[in-house]
């Protein structure tokens, strides 16, 4: 069982993105061969705090300018001499821009490198569309040798880092820019491979990723006064994914809802989908992006306009209920 | 080896080359044929550090084959450098095999990284590199790209980036035969003269006939002992299709098999290429 942050903790807003730089660091400090590459971004990154925090850290930092590809290939080169190195640039250019360099330098020869770009989802707020990275799980979840975590918190990006630097080959993990609440207690380990339930509940089951772990706690905190309980689950690895931890809890409740800031084909939805397809067909509800490119605005605005705010999930777990009625 | 022995050498991978593709009924024997003497020079002319028996030796200088799929000319090379028997070269593109249509690395501890998608084996050469300076370890890169490949937007984002990090441990060498699938690279989509845009980028830049191996040799053993901060790039001019009369300069000859008859025709004429060593 994972621990939960105190309610003094929870009061801590951080973003996911604000993990990267002080957790190479401190992995570097441990002995690690850790590198950083980054493409003109190293300041939003934060992978900038990694190579300020040690002088051993300074030419530890590669900035390869605005040219991503090259990124790509340079941390490939740079994980062959012994090195684990860690990409940056937005989740945007970090994943699309780059698929054929990921695919076909990192993934296929089964690097060891850390695929690790920031602002992912509509979380970038008022950027717009351009720069908000809605696919990027899908790309990846569906490239071989790949594994693909997303954190929901701040702690739960410190730990997949570290589990990230600890696992040979190829990762992805979704980081973000949006503050969001501290779900986890500081230090806490996490498994690559493994789904965590945050909250018990017998109605319906809730499995959410990323910053929608929030919104889905937030959602079961509004239906415990209409007398409903959801069991909430994060999945903090989606690729490879926590088949039994869903099963269990689906078994219980009889109906689930899947949420995640991203395009409703290809991520957290679809993977639900084909698990409860193939071994436990149930009602199952979802709330993403649709087939729609993103938009500028505040991200409080965009979770409502898209409609992936808790009340959003409230909606969908009253109908995912209501299909298991029938 | 002696340089007339590597030009034996050299003689002997184009005839491997023709066969393994032959048999595969698929394969890229242009470009394989430009580019076997380039890789002869390095491996047999005692430029390259590297042990058969332990591919990952620390001390060995890196190859990188951007333009995978010149892989017949990269495992034949391999195969008579010890790495693997060369009886295992006529398994190419058949299932099951280690040598697959471009190069994988998981499959063979030799190659240094899986290549095929052009354009990224300089930005690959760079990181190693670095990551080599890093290590203080005086190892070489050596890196083989396509002239054709150069048209890729990422082979100058490398340039960009191997200057500004004052990499004078990286040799790129661009295999100029001038030719690519649509045609002649001037005419498909024109570059220019590829050395000057590296020398632009801030490159130390020679230029050397690619099938002349003692000045191949000479040097790349040159390079690999040159101290400074500015990347080398070696402007090879080639001949696709380079030892076979009838595939030399012909576009279409990139990526075709001879059937039985043209590879009878092709090994005859290598047959006839042969020095007697006495």
């Amino acid at each position: 069982m994972v621990n939960l942050a105190s309610k003094e903790h929870a009061a801590t807003r951080k973003a996911t993105r604000e993990a990267l730089g002080v957790t190479l660091a401190k992995l570097a400090a441990e002995g690690q061969p850790i590198v950083a590459v980054d493409a003109d971004l190293a300041g939003s990154t934060t992978m900038q705090r990694f190579a300020d925090a040690a002088d051993d850290n300074k030419d530890k930092l590669f900035n390869c300018g605005i040219a991503e590809q090259n990124m790509i290939g340079v941390a490939a080169g740079l994980s062959l001499t012994g090195h684990i190195a860690f990409t940056g640039s937005f989740a945007v250019f970090g994943t699309g821009r780059v698929y054929d360099q990921i695919r076909n330098t990192l993934a296929y020869s089964k690097l060891n490198v850390k695929i690790t770009p920031t602002h992912a989802g509509i979380s970038v707020g008022a950027d717009g569309g351009s720069h908000q990275m809605l696919e990027d799980l899908s790309l990846m979840r569906g490239i071989p040798h790949m594994k693909v975590v997303i954190p929901a918190d701040y702690e739960a990006a410190c730990g997949a880092l570290r589990a990230a630097a600890k696992t040979p080959g190829p990762v992805y993990i979704r980081l973000g820019r949006a503050a969001v609440p501290c779900l986890y207690e500081e230090a806490t380990e996490l498994e690559i491979g493994h789904s965590y339930v945050l909250a018990e509940g017998s109605d319906a089951t809730v499995i959410a990723c990323g910053v929608e772990v929030n919104e889905a706690l937030m959602a079961r905190e509004i239906l415990l006064e209409e007398g409903i309980s959801i069991e909430v689950i994060d999945a903090f690895s989606l690729k490879p994914f926590d088949e039994e931890t869903l099963l269990t809890s689906a078994a219980k409740t009889g109906c689930v809802v899947a949420a995640e800031e991203h395009s409703v084909r290809g991520g957290l939805c679809s993977t639900v989908a084909e698990v409860l397809a193939r071994r436990h067909p149930i009602p199952c509800e979802f709330v993403a992006m649709q087939d729609a490119f993103g938009k500028s605005a505040s991200y409080e605005e965009l979770l409502v306009f898209f409609k992936l705010d808790a009340p959003s999930i409230v909606e969908a777990v009253k109908k995912a209920l209501a299909r298991k009625r029938i | 080896m002696d340089s007339i022995q590597v030009q034996q050498k050299a003689n002997e991978m184009r005839k491997d080359i023709l066969r393994m593709i032959g048999r595969a009924g698929s394969g890229h024997p242009g470009g394989s044929l430009s580019c076997i003497d380039i890789c002869a020079a390095l491996y047999f002319g005692g430029v390259m550090t590297f042990d058969p028996q332990n591919p990952k030796l620390e001390s060995r200088d890196y190859f990188f084959l951007s333009k995978g799929h010149a892989a017949p000319a990269l495992y034949t090379t391999l195969a008579h450098a010890g790495f693997f028997p060369p009886e295992e070269l006529m398994s190419l593109r058949q299932l099951g095999t280690r040598l697959q249509g471009h190069p994988d690395s998981n499959l063979l501890d030799c190659v240094e990284v899986s290549t095929g998608s052009l354009g990224q084996g300089l930005s690959i050469a760079a990181g190693s590199a670095c990551g080599l300076r890093l290590n203080k370890q005086e190892n070489r890169v050596f890196v083989l790209l396509g002239d054709g490949e150069c048209e890729e937007g990422q082979v100058w984002e490398a340039a960009n980036f191997a200057a500004h990090q004052g990499l004078g441990n990286l040799v790129a060498i661009v295999d100029a035969n001038g030719l690519q699938i649509d045609g002649p690279c001037a005419e498909v989509c024109d570059a220019g003269e590829i050395g000057e845009k590296f020398a632009a980028f801030g490159w130390e830049v020679s230029r050397v006939d690619g099938h002349d191996i003692p000045a191949l040799i000479e040097l790349f053993t040159k390079l690999k002992a040159a101290d400074g901060e500015k990347p080398h790039a070696v402007i090879a001019s080639t001949i696709k299709g380079k030892g076979v009369s009838f595939m030399e300069g012909q576009a279409g000859w990139h990526g075709k098999a001879p059937n039985a008859e043209q590879l009878a025709q092709a090994l005859e004429e290598l047959s006839g290429n042969e020095v007697c060593d006495g």
